[in-house]
């Protein structure tokens, strides 16, 4: 009986983490090769200060933390154009005071007691049905984006200007790529929380890069070094009873040193065109 | 060998009617003017060389002719039907995204590996197809540019500074491949170079640009003009495709001119590294 419902709620981590490294493994090859990792910490920062107003206006919490990394995003990039800071400075101030801001406006939730810890570092076993299904759309939707964006995507990482003289909607494709961004930190937070999310997108994508030839091989392996990540982390943390979301990032981070620690010649290599 | 037949429309049709061409069009950015009432032209069959010192608003005025900047003032307008191959000024590839040069001729359009093996041999490199973008020399890069600017089939190429980062025997060569693409497919080129050594001789017209248009015209006829000789006082006809070397200057890394020859009374620009606009 304690067996069957202890399944279950693993079962459901799983699934959660599962689905969330999935997609972010793919973006994270993106975040590697535009050199977004700040830009993507800097947003998933503000995914906290969704929260806080997610409960204040009474809407639903993921939709709300989509909407507020979408705003800070486009907000960067407005900031980032001006030049008048570097960048740099820009994300820092923005990430801090993201952070700072939501921590602030949870607080401040009377009647309410917040778990600021789950937030902060995830809280995947917490995990309900109904969040795995909000997971499961909110993951689908940004996997089949980034599918629809992938080639114009890949153009514009490889150089802006010829992607813009040959046809691509370069705005168009920019504000695709923030929502896609948006889409999987409000899917993560759960799992591995606001200050981690970044870890989980670009340390599989930079373990995947010593195995592939191709982006895409990159992509996918990606996926699939983030997934089993997501499974060892799990199995390590209920092992050792240490917090799930950070265990999945030292999982991930093995991995890493694993692969490139290696001699080169134990690495297969992917027939590549 | 040769990838087109001569005879086909792109040559055929003879309209005299610029492919692109800007009407007093103005730039501003961060307060500072790059483009003042600039007018030119660029016509079909044609070589049209953009040059000036470091910082004319070379690179600017490329940007806003390919639509990438919008004017302040001013408009760009494009003969119907205008297929640009564009080659930029320099292209670097971040190690960690793994990228062959097939891949990276295909990012926009698909095409059977026959036609890419083609398109490279056309620029000397058929051997590249499948090697790491990275891995490339900058005179080979140039070429796999070029050869992916021309897989359109483009009525005009449009160039910005084709033989960057490639050495002085390279540069040669990028310009005579140049040379010999334009006259087998009829398209029209316009480039812009700080060096007018190599361009000049190639070339139909010739824009002098420093910030405003100084002149235009054929070479011979912007070498003699008295604000062309004041912006490239060492600069004669004699000179054009020929690389000279006296020893009574220095040069940097980049090949600059550093220390003034007797009589010249004018402060020598800074040198091609740093020009980016």
């Amino acid at each position: 009986m304690m067996d069957g419902l202890l399944d279950d709620f693993l079962i459901r981590a799983l699934l959660a983490g599962l689905m969330v490294a999935a997609v972010a493994g793919p973006l994270g090859a993106f975040v590697v090769w535009r050199r977004m990792a700040y830009f993507g910490d800097t947003v998933s920062h503000s995914a906290l200060l969704g929260v806080a107003l997610g409960v204040l206006l009474g809407l639903n919490l993921n939709l709300m933390v989509t909407l507020v990394c979408v705003a800070i995003a486009i907000l960067l990039v407005l900031l980032q154009r001006r030049q008048e800071l570097a960048s740099d400075t820009l994300l820092g101030i923005l990430a801090h005071s993201a952070l700072s801001l939501g921590i602030v406006a949870v607080t401040f939730i009377e009647g309410l007691r917040v778990d600021l810890m789950a937030y902060l570092f995830g809280d995947i076993l917490a995990v309900g049905t109904g969040d795995l299904l909000s997971i499961a759309i909110g993951g689908g939707v940004a996997l089949l984006l980034l599918i629809l964006l992938w080639r114009p995507l890949l153009a514009l990482t490889v150089h802006e200007e010829l992607a813009q003289v040959e046809g691509v909607p370069v705005l168009l494709v920019r504000l695709g790529l923030m929502l896609l961004i948006a889409l999987v930190i409000a899917a993560a937070m759960q799992v591995v929380g606001v200050l981690l999310i970044t870890a989980l997108m670009i340390i599989p994508a930079a373990s995947a890069r010593r195995f592939a030839a191709t982006p895409e091989q990159m992509a996918i392996l990606a996926g699939i070094i983030g997934m089993l990540a997501v499974g060892a982390g799990l199995w390590g943390s209920f092992q050792y009873d240490t917090p799930t979301g950070p265990t999945i990032v030292v999982a991930a981070m093995l991995g890493f040193i694993l692969v490139h620690l290696l001699p080169g010649r134990l690495i297969p290599h992917f027939g590549g065109r | 060998m040769s990838r087109k037949d001569p005879t086909e429309p792109a040559t055929a049709e003879i309209d005299a009617t610029p492919l692109l061409a800007a009407r007093d069009v103005s730039l501003e950015r961060a307060g500072r003017v790059i483009l003042d009432h600039v007018s030119v032209q660029v016509r079909p069959a044609e070589v049209t060389v953009v040059i000036g010192p470091n910082g004319a608003g070379k690179t600017s005025l490329l940007r806003v002719l390919l639509g990438l900047w919008k004017p302040g003032q001013g408009r760009v307008q494009r003969r119907r039907g205008l297929r640009i191959g564009y080659m930029p000024q320099r292209l670097q590839i971040e190690p960690v995204l793994p990228l062959s040069v097939r891949r990276f001729l295909t990012l926009r359009q698909r095409a059977p590996e026959a036609v890419l093996r083609e398109g490279l041999e056309r620029v000397g490199v058929p051997h590249l197809l499948h090697k790491p973008v990275q891995s490339l020399s900058g005179g080979e890069m140039q070429r796999v540019l070029l050869a992916r600017a021309l897989l359109n089939r483009p009525n005009l190429l449009v160039l910005d500074e084709p033989a960057q980062g490639v050495d002085i025997v390279g540069q040669g060569e990028v310009f005579k491949l140049i040379d010999d693409i334009r006259h087998e497919t009829g398209c029209g080129v316009l480039m812009v170079s700080h060096d007018l050594h190599l361009v000049m001789a190639g070339a139909d017209a010739v824009i002098c640009l420093n910030q405003h248009v100084c002149c235009t015209g054929r070479p011979e006829e912007v070498s003699r003009h008295p604000e062309y000789q004041r912006l490239f006082p060492e600069t004669d006809m004699q000179g054009i495709g020929v690389y000279r070397h006296d020893h009574d200057h220095v040069h940097d890394v980049a090949g600059d001119v550093h220390e003034h020859h007797a009589g010249c009374g004018h402060a020598h620009r800074p040198g091609p590294g740093g020009d980016s606009r």
